[in-house]
């Protein structure tokens, strides 16, 4: 087979922290049985918010995972990052020699950053006209910090780089990882993302758009309702998701238990609009993933999509996927969990690919929750509401950025 | 106790909260290698510093205190310069 001649990468080792809780089994297990994670924000009072609901990660206690002096330099979304981190070298059981930690790399999106941290000091300034601003606000803040923070935790020497394109920001860290591993630039990537959003700054801007989904008087979790005809838009999340991505060769050698091949990687951009969904650019995303993987669309049997709950981006992924995968578009088991772990920013693409791996391995196609009724402009099938036993082959993970900045990953069972 | 031995005091607590140590193993003559007080330490010690005696280290003066001793002769001379700060409590 063709794909065994070039490098091929292994997928190994998952860390996550989302709404649905801290640790990959908790976002399973949200996942899978439609458990929504969206509530009344708690981490300040939204009382004077139009949108008073997030995906906040629930019952997590910065204490209970790092020290005093740690956390001064550290912002949530840092922390998150640290702690799925964490989980993913465990599970991988990756415990590397001095020597090979040259070759070892960290690739982290983020989409904005230590937003938190910034907001809070700018409301000092700016709020309450306290010009002193703390000296470890820049380390905090930067973008670049997870990324640092991670190479640091984990003692690895080779590329350290942050993504910061917005909601696909861990899809590109995740694949260009894959391309530094298949390049020869490195043997082990961490590979992912995070982001910590829940600022009373950033929600207000999000809110400006008009695409944050009101909470429904009677159930605030169920406001995300993905490629539902009355999907109302997307709801502000957090969270970090981490991957161990190894060489196939490294991987074997040290005996890994692979979870499964991380195949494909199409990257594109619609160069047209700052934030309205193109069609073509993304279904070339797929188109790329699936070549790179040597899958025929028809090998695909479940997609994540990128299904923001927003009117536009469900009803052109949809148009999208029917344009990648003609007539076996209607085949395919599609499903976006965003319904449940809420768009989580730079760290959603990296949660959604460890939903995907996980549905892979237990042969279950997680559903969209909170669906009511078929929209004329999806009509494709998006597993509503109820998780369904399904063998997966091959699947894929779509992430299309603000700014029109798509990437696509492809995963293959083994 | 007089006020210049009080600043002393007030900064070794600071210093020995900081790096977690006790405070009776700080002396004036103390250097932030022993202490192990990086560059980023060193300006995250003249924030607390500038709170707590109502001053403003210049980055010149800070730059060149490399002992718990010239830290608390740095702030003597700011606080001697500002009648408003709170040096003396």
């Amino acid at each position: 087979m063709r794909h065994e001649a070039a490098r091929r990468v292994a997928i190994t080792g998952l860390g996550a922290v989302s709404a649905l809780g801290v640790g990959v089994e908790a976002l399973w297990t949200g996942v899978a049985n439609a458990r929504s994670g969206v509530r009344r924000i708690a981490s300040f009072d939204p009382a004077d918010l139009l949108t008073q609901i997030a995906a906040e990660v629930p019952d997590y206690d910065p204490a209970q995972h790092f020290d005093e002096a740690a956390l001064d330099l550290l912002d949530r979304f840092a922390q998150l990052a640290l702690v799925a981190t964490r989980e993913a070298l465990q599970h991988a059981r990756l415990a590397l020699a001095e020597a090979d930690r040259d070759r070892a790399g960290v690739a982290i999106g983020s989409a904005m950053g230590g937003a938190l941290t910034q907001d809070e000091r700018y409301e000092r300034l700016y709020g309450q006209r306290i010009s002193r601003i703390h000296p470890f606000s820049i380390p905090r803040i930067m973008n670049n910090s997870a990324a640092a923070q991670v190479s640091m935790h984990a003692g690895l020497r080779g590329p350290a780089l942050s993504f910061a394109t917005a909601c696909a920001a861990s899809a590109h860290a995740v694949g260009e990882a894959a391309e530094m591993i298949r390049a020869g630039r490195a043997d082990v990537m961490i590979a992912g993302g995070a982001d910590a959003p829940i600022a009373p700054g950033v929600v207000r801007c999000w809110e400006a758009m008009r695409v944050m989904a009101p909470a429904p008087c009677d159930d605030p979790s169920r406001a995300c309702r993905p490629f539902s005809r009355d999907r109302l838009g997307m709801v502000l999340g957090e969270g970090a998701g981490i991957l161990v991505l190894e060489s196939w060769e490294h991987a074997t050698r040290r005996g890994a238990a692979i979870l499964a091949e991380l195949a494909g990687y199409g990257a594109t951009a619609d160069a047209e609009h700052i934030t309205q969904p193109g069609v073509h650019a993304p279904a070339r995303a797929i188109a790329l993933a699936l070549e790179q993987a040597h899958l025929d669309p028809s090998d695909v049997d479940y997609v994540n999509a990128h299904g923001t709950g927003t009117r536009l981006n469900d009803s052109t992924e949809t148009t999208v996927l029917k344009t990648a995968f003609g007539a076996h578009a209607a085949k395919l088991a599609i499903s976006s969990t965003k319904a449940v772990h809420g768009h989580a920013m730079g760290a959603s693409a990296a949660l959604e690919l460890i939903a995907t791996i996980l549905a892979m391995q237990r042969g279950i196609a997680p559903p969209t929750a909170h669906y009511t009724a078929p929209d004329p402009a999806c009509d494709l099938d998006y597993v509503p509401n109820v998780a369904r036993p399904l063998p997966i082959r091959a699947a894929i993970s779509n992430s299309f950025a603000f700014g029109g900045l798509n990437a696509v990953l492809a995963i293959r069972h083994i | 106790m007089n006020a210049a031995n009080d600043v002393e005091r007030q900064v070794i607590e600071i210093v020995a909260a900081k790096k977690k140590m006790d405070p009776a193993s700080i002396t004036s003559a103390t250097t932030f290698e022993e202490l192990g007080i990086d560059s980023l330490d060193a300006a995250d010690l003249m924030f607390v510093v500038e709170e707590k005696f109502k001053i403003l280290v210049p980055d010149e003066a800070a730059q060149s205190m490399r002992t718990v001793g010239q830290v608390v002769a740095g702030i003597r001379q700011l606080v001697a310069a500002n009648p408003g700060s709170a040096g003396v409590n």
